[in-house]
């Protein structure tokens, strides 16, 4: 299957044009940000809808706990930050405001990963995947493109409950089509293939698509699944891939433990036993650098793709 | 309502928490019994709401946050005095698969509770966020919360204190139970709050002062605190209470914050509270 290349910009710009659309169609959404507006993409919220966006300065405890508060009398809504400060600083925030006390809370996390690049290791979340899918009531979508992270950002509206939104920073090329309809919890198969099974999810799934036709080069036929929603999981579409394929790549921008690879091993290792190989980072955390040096050197690249299919392959019967 | 109508709830109410936590030999009595005068007071005269229908939005009505989770007993007992659930569920309180929870929470959908507790300095940003849609909804109803002086510790308490303030949240009025206890002895030795009535100053609140076990008190100030609404400022209360207040062996100490009375216990603090409505 050939992929048309629709353009090239960043996800984060997508969830700006998802909230903008937003604004003008749900009087409910509202958005909150912690000094980060521009970086979020969300100036243009802030610009149509004044009166129901809220700046919440450098304090995203806080940011969470009024949004938690703010879905009280029927709001819906959106806090804005970078994936670090969306999670890790606030994680008992979101545990006990938002996750256990059920409220509709929606947060959108940029700058995830290692792709947030020159600021470094302590910007650079890799564990953000792992600490969300972890809590009950909590719904995860990592988008993979511009398309894509516009279209969940609207979806996630008409889904009662928490969800946390994971994009990112770099401009990427855009290839689900602008029509395409962004069903939570449903997979979308990219490509078929008999040979091996490789999910994906977020940046990994375009690093994917690239590593398909070299695959494709060296006779490997590759089946390609964009698992933009680690949790709940398409189990699903991952069975009836996998019982084709007999063996799986998971490919994902995060550590490796606790993310999707993780995630696919537990549907794998009680339904249908087989290789798995992971491209991921190896505990470990990040530094300073381009977005594109940095996942190659931490594995995450087209190569890593490509190596990690060949040895699943191998390891069969 | 009546001095005298308060002071029987009050009575009951602390009957119900010192029963509810020894039935369980676990909960927290101290701050519970500390801040029964108020939340009587809250839910007999102060707000307004629908306890026979509970919604979680409350439009049109006052809501309440109880920042400091630990004294449930207190609030259930208040809950369901008030209305909101049968006054013999008191009596499942931390026990498996009550509404009770140890510490509030909604999952279980107990009316009355709109948002989990417990873990320390998160009410305050919510009630913040509540208040703030209450004012976009044009829904006149006002916010109202209760923390615990150890609380103030936690740093997201002065976020949203900073928040409330630069916003002009002016519909949330928020209760300090200031009786100078916590779990590890006096605040005062274990992190001084330094002068607490100029901290909220500074921080841009209209600060009261009030006696949180003299109801003619308590009025005096919960009516200036609701009239100083609307006016840009959020509103604080620092309200002076005893822990244990009512229990004579449990007063003066941080003891009791979290231990519940042995049956000789019990009966020694029954023989001190009047039953006034009725035991559960």
């Amino acid at each position: 299957m050939e992929f048309e290349i629709l353009g090239n910009k960043d996800t984060r710009s997508g969830f700006g044009e998802g909230l903008a659309e937003l604004g003008r169609t749900n009087p409910n959404v509202v958005a909150l940000c912690a000094d980060l507006t521009g970086s979020l993409k969300m100036d243009a919220f802030q610009k149509e809808q004044p009166e129901r966006f809220f700046q919440a300065g450098i304090a995203e405890a806080n940011m969470i706990g009024l949004a938690a508060g703010m879905t009280i009398g029927g709001k819906i809504p959106y806090t804005g930050t970078f994936a670090n400060f969306s999670t890790g600083r606030v994680y008992d925030q979101i545990r006990q405001s938002v996750a256990y006390s059920q409220k509709n809370v929606k947060i959108c996390a940029s700058h995830a990963g290692l792709t947030l690049g020159e600021d470094g290791a302590t910007h650079q979340i890799l564990e953000d995947i792992g600490m969300m899918r972890m809590l009950p009531n909590m719904t995860v979508i990592v988008p993979a493109d511009f398309n894509q992270t516009k279209q969940a950002t609207i979806a996630i509206a008409e889904h009662q409950g928490p969800v946390y939104l994971r994009f990112g920073r770099p401009v990427m090329p855009i290839f689900v089509k602008p029509d395409a309809k962004f069903v939570i919890g449903k997979a979308d198969v990219l490509a078929e293939g008999t040979d091996v099974t490789i999910i994906a999810c977020g940046h990994l799934v375009w690093k994917s698509i690239e590593a398909l036709n070299i695959l494709r080069e060296k006779g490997i036929s590759a089946e390609l699944i964009n698992m933009h929603t680690i949790k709940p999981l398409d189990v699903d579409a991952i069975l009836k891939s996998v019982s084709k394929t007999g063996c799986v790549v998971t490919a994902e921008e995060h550590m490796m433990n606790g993310g999707l690879g993780e995630a696919v091993s537990q549907v794998l290792s009680r339904s249908f036993p087989c290789p798995q190989e992971y491209v991921a980072v190896n505990d470990s955390f990040g530094e300073s650098g381009t977005p594109m040096e940095l996942m190659t050197k931490y594995g995450i690249d087209t190569q890593d793709v490509v190596n990690a299919a060949i040895k699943a392959i191998a390891r069969k019967a | 309502m009546e001095n005298s109508a308060l002071e029987k709830v009050a009575s009951q109410v602390r009957r119900d928490i010192v029963r509810m936590v020894s039935a369980v030999n676990s909960g927290h009595p101290g701050g519970s019994l500390g801040c029964t005068d108020f939340l009587s007071f809250l839910y007999f005269e102060q707000m307004h709401f629908n306890a026979e229908s509970f919604s979680m939005d409350g439009i049109g009505e006052d809501l309440f946050f109880l920042s400091n989770g630990h004294i449930s007993p207190v609030w259930y007992s208040v809950l369901a005095r008030a209305g909101y659930f049968p006054v013999a569920e008191l009596g499942t309180f931390r026990k498996l698969s009550s509404r009770l929870q140890g510490h509030p929470s909604t999952d279980k959908k107990l009316p009355g509770i709109r948002m989990a507790s417990g873990s320390l300095g998160q009410g305050l940003s919510v009630a913040a966020g509540a208040a703030q849609v209450k004012k976009l909804n044009g829904d006149k109803g006002i916010v109202y919360t209760l923390h615990g002086d150890g609380e103030l510790q936690e740093g997201q308490i002065w976020e949203a204190a900073m928040y409330a303030a630069a916003n002009q949240v002016d519909n949330l009025i928020a209760t300090i139970d200031y009786n100078g206890r916590q779990i590890d002895g006096d605040v005062e030795d274990v992190l001084s709050l330094g002068n607490l009535a100029q901290k909220w100053q500074a921080f841009g609140w209209n600060v009261l002062e009030m006696d949180g076990h003299n109801f003619a008190n308590i009025r005096e100030n919960m009516t200036k605190a609701k009239e100083m609404c609307g006016k840009g400022k959020p509103v604080v209360i620092i309200m002076k209470t005893e822990m244990g207040q009512g229990v004579d062996y449990m007063m003066g100490s941080h003891k009791w914050h979290g231990v519940a009375p042995n049956p000789e216990q019990l009966t020694a603090a029954l023989a001190q509270l009047e039953e006034t409505l009725g035991d559960y």
